[in-house]
């Protein structure tokens, strides 16, 4: 899980999940807690899907 | 009086015979013997072969450590200044065996050693940041331009000579990074290359564009609902106080924490130990780069089979790439032994 | 628009009665300056300190280093935003103290500040070790919000640059340098046949001492946009005190910035140099993406043949790197790159963190990595400790006799990626 996808596609990740932002790549301290809960966990959803998908390459999980 | 050299080859470029002598056991000629000839010639007055260590290509394979150390034995015996091993061209064993024999040279006795390799010789890779190696061609028929480089690098070694740039002396790049200084500052030099290469003239980049390893990927998870799923970062959480120390910036190594129990980050109990981006919003909120409340809320209805009750954590900042991969071979190994199906990685 | 630098070249630091340059020797009220200073509330004491090359001193943790500058004619005033109102700056009149520093000190903000030693070999590295410094040593008021505090030690260092500049307005400089830089019109009309060049300045903006500053306006809040290399030159982009000390771009190297001074050396005999074109580097994607797209685009509208583009620090700022190199390279804009390097402290790892086939012509400030041991010092001003926080410290870095050890990372401006030293690297 990164922000900054061009790296991790440059030193090999193969299933990558964009994330929000460098210093809180799992939250946003704009939201209201409920909702930046909400967000994290609609992200590591996302990262449990990427887990159980087979994936022949470097694959970047947008949704 | 002469430098004494000790020269290395195999059983091929001695004379006793192809791949059905391969297995013959070492043996030490006084003076030169096959391509000693020819380096015999380059070396001039200034330096001798005074022995020559013949071993087969798989006895070597068969027996590395017993051989080297026979090497190293000899060269101590005939009080040698200095190894020459090969060239060897693409020669896939005989290649290893030379750069192996150079490498245990170099450690145990420390006075210069030099071969000559292929650039795709397997040996290369397995010691190029150890020993020089001058670049040869993929057969024998590059003799010509071998024997010369290996005597000229020897000779400047022995003389206590610095080396030059590896293009100058016709080595293979060692692909370590070293800092130096220019004549002109950096701004200077970056003109003066786009100049050049505006004007389609050449010019030599000061850093050649990185390339990284590929991995294949894993097969998925087969059952999320009864996987254990283990969280590593390399944002830097750790419990407060960094009780590890891990660097800010450029770790040397990472974090073992245990959260069992734990449901939550929470401000105070964890914070970040990077240097590299605003600290204040990972202090307020440690979930905002591993998302440990959100994982034991999906444990809890079932959607994950349970949170390895342990996470790493490294800082990536300024971190070199052996250290990261460092880290990653030892934190992969302890998760395998914990029976961990899969990772979620996060960073910053 | 065209500007001079009167320069005054300053060879020694005193205190005295009268702040003022005279045989190039800074005379400095202490009392007047620090008095000065301490009309921000959120200051509680400040101290001030002389250290000149070969001195055995050692200053940490370093803020910003600030050259001595002010308006002796023209529009505005130097530092707009922070010094000046925000009127536009480059043209007219600017004294310069050329030889002297303000450098900043105090309790540590964050692990980004650094190291500068007066002497010895850490001296070898910082741009810093060669000038006469007034070092500035700040202890807030309790309670001051971190970001808060950042931005009262950044314009205590402006104030006390811009006072002792202005002490000297009377004083005679000793060189005058002209710099012009004509409306676009003519500049795309002129050197016929000569390449145009354009530079690309990449600004770190990624938060609490990550920021850089245009005009008072935060980088990150800016799209891509075009500035007079004379605007640097009078301060409209000041430091933030960004990223590890060895590769930010200090307000002094801002306003002393290398690659114009070399752009304009070559400007009408192998290029015609048109424009500078300032970008961000910030931590979202999406920001990413569309400051280098917007960067390119407007080296596109001028026209330009080749881009000169200088990083500033390191790890996710790669990318963007690689962004405006491969997207520049693409509409057929020829690029060299400044950078620096993290291949480890054997030298023996991948130096950037991204990569791009068309980043074939690249300069480097040397290997950050490599670890030096900084002898002890006769005399340590600000905080000695902070050797085992700042980035390229350690724990540990800090040894009982005084010495230090860490990496090149730790030391003041020492592989700045505006190319402003003569370091690099090479492959062995």
């Amino acid at each position: 899980m990164c922000t900054i996808v061009p790296i991790s596609l440059s030193i090999g990740a193969n299933r990558i999940v964009p994330t929000v932002s460098i210093p809180h790549p799992l939250g946003n301290p704009e939201l209201s807690p409920e909702a930046e809960k909400a967000l994290r966990r609609e992200l590591v959803e996302r990262a449990l899907k990427a887990l159980s998908t087979p994936v022949d390459g470097q694959t970047v999980f947008n949704k | 009086m002469a430098y004494r050299v000790i020269h290395y080859i195999n059983q091929f470029f001695a004379g006793i015979g192809g791949e059905e002598k391969a297995d013959v056991a070492p043996e030490v000629r006084e003076g030169v013997v096959g391509p000693g000839m020819a380096l015999k010639g380059a070396l001039g007055n200034e330096a001798e072969i005074v022995a020559t260590f013949i071993c087969g290509d798989n006895h070597f394979a068969n027996n590395m450590e017993a051989v080297s150390a026979q090497v190293v034995e000899a060269a101590r015996k005939y009080r040698a200044d200095a190894l020459i091993a090969g060239p060897a061209f693409n020669a896939g064993r005989y290649g290893t065996a030379c750069a192996s024999v150079c490498a245990a040279v170099k450690n145990a006795l420390d006075i210069p050693v030099v071969t000559a390799l292929y650039r795709e010789n397997p040996g290369v890779d397995l010691f190029r940041k150890e020993i020089p190696i001058v670049e040869a061609a993929d057969s024998a028929r590059g003799m010509g331009k071998a024997v010369p480089a290996l005597a000229r690098v020897l000779l400047k070694q022995l003389k206590g000579e610095a080396l030059g740039a590896p293009a100058e002396e016709g080595l293979l790049e060692k692909g370590i990074r070293q800092n130096m200084f220019y004549e002109q500052p950096g701004a200077e030099r970056a003109v003066s290359m786009l100049i050049k290469k505006l004007k389609g003239e050449p010019f030599v980049t000061e850093y050649a564009m990185p390339v990284f390893d590929r991995v294949t990927p894993r097969p998925p998870v087969a059952d999320m609902r009864t996987a254990r799923i283990a969280l590593v970062t390399s944002g830097g959480i750790v419990p407060f106080g960094n009780p590890d120390h891990i660097a800010a910036s450029s770790a040397q190594n990472f974090g073992q924490y245990d959260i069992t129990g734990v449901t939550d980050l929470l401000q105070g109990k964890y914070q970040t130990a990077h240097g590299g981006y605003d600290q204040t919003y990972a202090n307020q909120d440690p979930d905002r780069v591993l998302p440990v409340d959100v994982l034991r809320d999906l444990e809890k209805e079932g959607a994950i089979g349970s949170l390895h009750p342990v996470f790493y954590s490294t800082v990536g900042n300024g971190t070199a790439v052996a250290k990261a991969k460092s880290f990653g071979i030892e934190i992969g190994k302890r998760l395998k032994d914990a029976q961990v199906q899969a990772v979620i990685l996060t960073s910053t | 628009m065209n500007l001079e630098l009167h320069k005054i070249a300053i060879r020694k630091l005193e205190w005295g009665p009268r702040t003022g340059a005279r045989d190039h020797v800074l005379t400095i009220n202490k009392e007047e300056l620090v008095s000065l200073l301490l009309e921000d509330p959120a200051l509680r004491k400040v101290e001030a300190e002389l250290a000149h090359p070969g001195d055995s001193v050692r200053i940490l943790p370093c803020k910003d280093a600030v050259e001595p500058r002010c308006k002796l004619e023209g529009p505005g005033e130097v530092f707009p935003g922070w010094i000046g109102d925000v009127e536009t700056v480059g043209q007219g009149k600017t004294l310069v103290l050329e030889g002297a520093a303000v450098l900043t000190t105090g309790r540590l903000v964050a692990p980004q500040e650094g190291i500068v030693d007066m002497s010895g070999p850490g001296a070898e590295y910082t741009p810093f070790s060669k000038t006469c410094n007034v070092v500035l040593v700040f202890e807030p008021v309790e309670g001051v919000e971190l970001h808060e505090l950042e931005a009262v030690y950044r314009r205590a260092g402006f104030r006390a640059a811009h006072y002792l500049a202005a002490c000297c307005k009377a004083d005679k400089p000793d060189t005058v340098e002209s710099y012009a830089f004509p409306p676009m019109t003519e500049a795309m009309s002129a050197f016929p046949g000569l390449p145009k060049v354009a530079y690309l300045y990449m600004l770190q903006s990624q938060g609490l001492l990550h920021d850089t500053w245009v005009y008072g306006v935060d980088a990150k809040k800016i799209l891509p946009t075009m500035i007079s290399p004379t605007e640097v030159m009078d301060g409209a982009i000041i430091s933030g005190n960004c990223v590890s000390a060895c590769d930010k771009n200090s307000t002094y190297t801002h306003v002393n910035n290398p690659v114009i001074k070399s752009l304009y050396a070559h400007h009408g005999k192998d290029i015609n140099f048109v424009g500078v074109i300032i970008t961000n580097e910030n931590v979202t994607l999406a920001d990413k993406k569309r400051s280098s797209s917007y960067a390119v685009k407007l080296a596109r509208m001028l026209g330009v043949d080749g881009l000169v583009i200088s990083e500033e620090g390191f790890g996710n700022p790669d990318a963007d790197l690689i962004m405006n190199c491969w997207k520049a390279e693409r509409a057929g804009i020829k690029t060299v790159l400044i950078t620096d390097e993290y291949a480890g402290r054997d030298g023996s790892s991948q130096s950037l963190a991204d990569s791009c086939p068309e980043g074939n012509a690249c300069v480097t400030a040397g290997n950050a990595n490599e670890v030096i041991v900084l002898p002890p010092m006769q005399k340590v001003i600000g905080e000695p400790a902070t050797a085992d926080v700042i980035a390229g410290g350690f724990f540990g870095s800090l040894r009982e006799d005084g010495s230090m050890e860490v990496e090149l990372q730790a030391i003041m401006g020492a592989t700045s990626e505006l190319g402003f030293n003569r370091i690099g690297g090479r492959t062995l």
